[in-house]
């Protein structure tokens, strides 16, 4: 088992603050199905996988679907680089996210969920293991919960394979069916046609951690924490050169510069908020927050000290990309290679200021015509490195060089 | 060997009896999984017992089994190791790692020890940026990793 460590702040804010186990599953049943799913519209909590979706108006379309079978499915697929918080929700608290997905259950109308563990995390299968069937052995899964007639639920754990892509829900979807993980074409969403065609609501495993509490302790008290359009707390996983790494769940609104005294990262020359798939932060924007409205983020914040050379990093997160695409669609299979070709020329004085912009120009058609997120993000960090490390490459001042594409 | 799935049924693959979840398309992965757990590889034999099991063309199997990188139809070492290098790795020195490993193992990273033990990979993130750099061997997730946690760890698995 390998070691984790808890949320390093103190301050026990949402997900981390008391709760009686299994209290919201009690409080759901005494309200009703109706109570629970506008709770859970009124917090306004949105998906924390990085989308930012409102979980209530997933939640109302998957109750309002009339179909026979629907599903209830945990994203655990947590592969974004430096994400590692759902790592100590599993490890550590994993019965307030299935709890969570029990009470997804209720209010949907589902009588079964799956749990999508990334294969990477194989190891916490016996933690799930164990917590599930303890579930089940105090009728909080299986038939007629806690005495509930008709309200059966059961989990079942399914495993990834080593594809970062298949975090994406549409893909999930594939995966979880015994198909290869490549996305397909959204709308339809999972919400209506989801698992084996039928309504699905998929949820990231802190955003169903969240749920026990917003069910408990009710949508104001939920949203007194955060901004007013993002309510509630974030987890974040914060690694690179600071000296204290780690988990820290953190109300929305908290600037980047609080985030870096948190974890005595103030000798940052930049912050990667949102993984690979995120933006470069600078000093000069270190007052900007964390929130929907502004740096949106899963959670994944890397930290990079003066001695860090920001193309590298670029290109560290291009290989990452050219590793995990599916290759389905052109924008993206086609579009990562050219990208890290200029890189290198940028790196050796040999790319003019009229290509850059051809590759700009080609940033912009990724990020329209990809079909899935990993496309359309996929030259995000690169563009905000180039834009804001321009003292870190020089460009050709002529151009006889031009390069034009050949494909 | 943890349980995958919820159901779970014996069927036959090249003769032998293996435990596998039950056979709707959907547990097609799981299926594979199995395989994959049981003999680090899946055979192209096996490919083709699998796809008369769900009434499917090889091809199908095959197509899955090439999309996913912890499934192989190459048979690899006991041991598989995975050194993490995205970025925190990266900056933590999981290039050095690699180098590291393939000195000790006398293989390429990409390659088998001559005597199967050992596979030597890169894989992308594991989740466990915060004990930068992190490698997995097989299941296993080991944090904070230096050269002397290398050698002690190569020498518990010889
Ligand atoms: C390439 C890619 C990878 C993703 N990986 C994950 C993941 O590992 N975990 C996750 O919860 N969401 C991931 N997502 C987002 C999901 O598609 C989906 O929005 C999310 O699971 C919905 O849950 P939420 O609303 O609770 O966030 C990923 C999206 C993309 C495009
Ligand atoms: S954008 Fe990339 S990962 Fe997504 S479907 Fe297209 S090729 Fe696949
Ligand atoms: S970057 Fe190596 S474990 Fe996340």
């Amino acid at each position: 088992m390998p070691k984790t460590k808890s949320a390093k702040n103190n301050d026990k804010l949402i997900i981390f603050s008391d709760i009686e186990p299994f209290s919201g599953i009690k409080k759901a049943i005494q309200s009703g199905r109706r109570d629970v799913l506008e709770t859970v519209r009124d917090s306004n909590l949105k998906g924390r996988g990085g989308a930012g979706f409102p979980t209530g108006v997933k939640w109302n379309l998957a109750a309002a679907a009339t179909s026979e079978k629907k599903y209830v499915v945990c994203n655990a697929d947590e592969g974004e680089p430096g994400t590692f918080k759902d790592r100590i929700l599993i490890t550590e608290h994993a019965k307030l996210f299935l709890e969570g997905m029990i009470i997804a259950g209720f209010a949907i109308g589902s009588d079964q969920g799956f749990i999508y563990l990334r294969g990477e995390y194989r190891s916490f299968l016996p933690i799930l293991e164990k917590e599930i069937s303890l579930l089940r052995k105090n009728n909080l899964l299986g038939k007629n919960i806690l005495g509930k007639k008709g309200f059966n639920f059961d989990i079942e754990l399914r495993l990834g394979v080593g594809a970062y892509v298949c975090g994406e829900e549409t893909a999930l979807i594939e995966s979880l069916e015994g198909n290869r993980g490549e996305p397909r074409n959204r709308p339809p969403f999972p919400v209506n046609t989801g698992f084996n065609g039928n309504p699905t609501v998929i949820n990231n495993v802190e955003t169903f951690a969240n749920i026990p509490h917003v069910i408990t302790k009710g949508a104001e008290w939920f949203k007194s924490f955060g901004t007013d359009k993002s309510a509630g707390t974030k987890l974040l996983s914060i690694s690179g050169d600071c000296k204290k790494p780690g988990v820290y769940e953190v109300p929305f609104g908290i600037s980047v510069k609080e985030v870096l005294k948190l974890c005595a990262g103030q000798d940052a020359k930049a912050v990667q908020i949102g993984g690979a798939s995120g933006v470069c932060v600078v000093k000069k924007d270190f007052n900007r927050k964390i929130a929907f409205e502004d740096l949106s983020t899963g959670g994944s914040v890397i930290i990079f000290g003066k001695r860090r050379k920001m193309l590298e990093v670029a290109g560290n997160f291009l290989e990452f990309f050219k590793e995990e695409s599916c290759g389905q669609c052109t924008p993206c299979r086609e579009g990562i290679p050219v990208l890290t070709e200029a890189l290198s020329l940028l790196k050796n004085g040999e790319c003019s200021k009229e290509y850059l912009k051809d590759i700009f120009s080609l940033a912009e058609t990724m990020e329209l015509a990809s079909k899935c997120g990993l496309g359309q993000s996929s030259a995000k960090a690169f563009v905000s490195i180039i834009n804001n490390f321009k003292d870190e490459y020089n460009l050709l001042k002529s151009d006889n060089k031009r390069k034009v594409f050949n494909g | 060997m943890a349980k995958i799935c919820a159901v779970e049924k014996k069927i036959k693959i090249n003769g032998k009896e293996i435990i596998v979840c039950d056979e709707t398309r959907s547990k097609l992965l799981c299926v594979l999984q199995e395989i994959q757990d049981k003999k680090g590889f899946i055979s192209d034999v096996d490919m083709q017992d699998v796809a008369d099991k769900f009434g499917i063309h090889p091809v199908e199997v095959y197509s899955v089994v090439s999309f996913y990188s912890f499934l192989t139809n190459k048979k690899k070492g006991k041991y598989i190791i995975r050194v993490s290098t995205c970025i925190t790795c990266e900056m933590a020195g999981s290039n050095k790692l690699i180098s590291d490993f393939e000195k000790l193992l006398k293989i390429d990273c990409g390659d088998t020890t001559k005597d199967n033990k050992f596979s030597l990979e890169k894989t992308s993130c594991i989740g466990m940026c915060d004990q930068a750099p992190a490698i997995m061997i097989n299941d296993r997730l080991i944090g904070n990793v230096t050269k002397e946690k290398i050698k002690k760890i190569l020498k518990e698995l010889k």
